[in-house]
């Protein structure tokens, strides 16, 4: 049961073979069994998730079942969900009760998906290894010395050790992408503006995006179903007709069944294989181009001059748009608040200083300092030109591919503490992930193969703006030909 | 570039975080070798490239003028470190 995709768990609950309390109850059961070694959840509330199965089941009986009505759903702790502790993984919201649901729990809810609980992840999002969270780092599940990709690392560990059927999380340089890579799961951030970010707590607006991980394709399509659409609350959520993005998985390019792909153009951008890939990668990545290119995808070999500047940018502009968003934490509306203070700006800088770990304050202070007077020109607006320079890169490509195809990170997952004291050396894992945030495109990871120590090694596949059905078609029919992302990491049956 | 440790100390201040003498030279390595990263930047011409603020061509959006927001302030204060008869408690900030 705990490897059956979201179709047969659903097909299980409509024959009334299974309820969702007996399937909540049994998950509730596994977390309380392996997450003490993995530390993938931060809170689980029993009582909340199996009121919830229950109405689900009351739902299934009453014929009036959702595709994903009954199923356990586990959260990455920065979505705000009503009388559910939100964190963050920071010790400023360690207290913080959620008054309120974010649009994407509102879209869940509504479905009558179960909340199996919040998952751990980077303080505010704020890193690549879920290391820095005021309770501490999450455990690979392949290796627990290891680390799980972060910032949605709690999310990934979850499903790869299959204690989540689905998780959510988000993506700003690279938060769904690398942990789902670096975990041996599947991860998809969203074009820019398809989920709503309401309610997610606001890390660097113009990069955040909320969606699916899982196990396969087929899952993260039926999970972005639900999770997609407008909502007037995000000024950057986007107006367009609801789409199925399930709706081309099983749809071959062209009929001939044994080159299901066809006629897609995969480009391999030059850059993405140069200095600093390690060599495991690099061949499970070659490896999975031949397999495309068995069903049926021709290669294309393409540049992405300015990819080099991505992190860069990147690290101007993501601290610039968080400094300006982490100000609303100053211990005067909710959240933490020093214990002992003396005048009002000496509240602020206690309750600041004592409620933010060490990568928070140093991303403020990048932040503060590249937007402050006399700066903003050389940091600010140069990092929004070569910004858009990235963009024109992508946009290039797309006149002679269909889809780009590369390593999701330049290693498999690295050891526990070995990164977290070097800053640059934390922010250039972000090197293949963090452009397609830059430029708004859509994203995602898939197992693709196992590298040094028998580490999962992930493929991503980046597509123009709104190609999330092309690009989930093509990883469920690679899926479908092999079966990296049925693996299961050993010690978590 | 390179930022001493008075200027590393007045962006924490600017920043409202609090920060030690020890803080703030453990912050001045990181900070500096990060700007050492930041400043490849520097090395491609952007002259007469446009901004990009972000990845979608859109404009904001206006609603109606009418008020859609009910009261949950009552809500929203039950979480607050120190309210009293409705209002945030914060030190005194006039004399």
């Amino acid at each position: 049961m705990f490897n059956a995709s979201l179709k047969q768990l659903s097909a299980l609950l409509a024959q009334k073979k299974l309820s969702s309390t007996e399937l909540t109850q049994s998950y509730l059961d596994r977390v309380a069994r392996l997450n003490p070694g993995l530390n993938a959840f931060l809170s689980v509330d029993a009582e909340r998730s199996l009121a919830q199965a229950r109405a689900a089941d009351e739902r299934i009986a009453a014929g009036k079942a959702q595709p994903l009505t009954g199923i356990p759903v586990a959260h990455k702790d920065i979505f705000c969900a009503r009388g559910w502790l939100t964190t963050c993984g920071s010790k400023m919201l360690a207290n913080f009760v959620s008054p309120y649901d974010a649009h994407v729990v509102e879209q869940l809810n509504a479905a009558g998906a179960v909340i199996l609980g919040k998952t751990n992840m980077d303080e505010f999002a704020m890193g690549s290894s879920s290391e820095t969270g005021f309770r501490g780092p999450v455990r690979n599940p392949w290796d627990r010395t290891r680390v799980a990709g972060g910032s949605s690392g709690g999310s990934a560990a979850a499903v790869a050790a299959r204690i989540a059927p689905v998780a959510i999380g988000t993506d700003t340089g690279g938060s769904i992408r690398q942990p789902a890579a670096l975990t041996g799961i599947c991860g998809l951030k969203p074009t820019y503006g398809v989920v709503s970010r309401y309610g997610m707590i606001a890390f660097a607006s113009s990069l955040d995006q909320g969606g699916p991980m899982g196990k396969s394709a087929e899952d993260l399509a039926l999970l972005l179903n639900v999770m997609a659409g407008f909502d007037a609350r995000d000024s950057t959520s986007l107006e367009r007709p609801a789409e199925d993005y399930a709706r081309l998985l099983d749809a071959p390019l062209t009929g001939d069944h044994a080159k299901p792909l066809s006629g897609l153009r995969i480009g391999v951008p030059r850059e993405y294989f140069g200095e600093g890939l390690s060599g495991d990668v690099a061949a499970a990545v070659e490896a999975t181009l031949a397999q495309f290119e068995k069903l049926g995808a021709t290669r294309i070999a393409i540049s992405l001059p300015n990819s080099g500047l991505s992190v860069p940018a990147y690290y101007v502009i993501a601290p610039a748009e968080a400094s300006s968003n982490l100000s609303r934490f100053d211990g005067v509306r909710y959240g933490y608040r020093a214990a002992e203070y003396g005048d009002l700006a000496d509240m602020y800088r206690k309750t600041r200083a004592q409620g933010f770990g060490a990568e928070v304050k140093r991303r403020i202070l990048i932040g503060t300092y590249v937007l402050s007077h006399g700066y903003y020109d050389a940091y600010y607006l140069k990092a929004q030109k070569i910004r858009r320079r990235i963009a024109q890169d992508f946009a290039a490509a797309y006149k002679h591919c269909d889809l780009i195809l590369g390593p999701t990170s330049p290693s498999v997952a690295f050891g526990l503490g070995a990164k977290v004291s070097d800053p640059v050396q934390m922010y250039l894992i972000d090197i293949y992930t963090v452009a397609a945030n830059l430029a708004g495109l859509p994203a995602m990871s898939i197992p693709c193969g196992f590298g040094e120590g028998g580490m999962p090694v992930g493929l991503q596949l980046v597509g123009d703006y709104f190609a999330e059905a092309r690009m989930l078609q093509a990883a469920h029919q690679f899926q479908l030909a092999t079966d990296w992302h049925l693996r299961q990491p050993a010690g978590t049956e | 570039m390179s930022l001493s440790l008075p200027e590393v100390k007045r962006i924490a201040w600017l920043a409202r975080i609090e920060i030690t003498d020890a803080e703030a030279g453990a912050a001045q390595g990181h900070l500096n070798d990060i700007f050492t990263l930041i400043e490849q930047m520097q090395s491609v011409d952007t002259e007469g490239v446009a901004p990009m603020a972000h990845g979608q061509d859109v404009v904001q959006r206006l609603r109606e003028d009418r008020v859609t927001e009910t009261d949950l302030h009552a809500l929203y204060q039950g979480i607050a470190p120190q309210v009293e008869g409705g209002l945030y408690l914060v030190p005194k900030v006039i004399e």
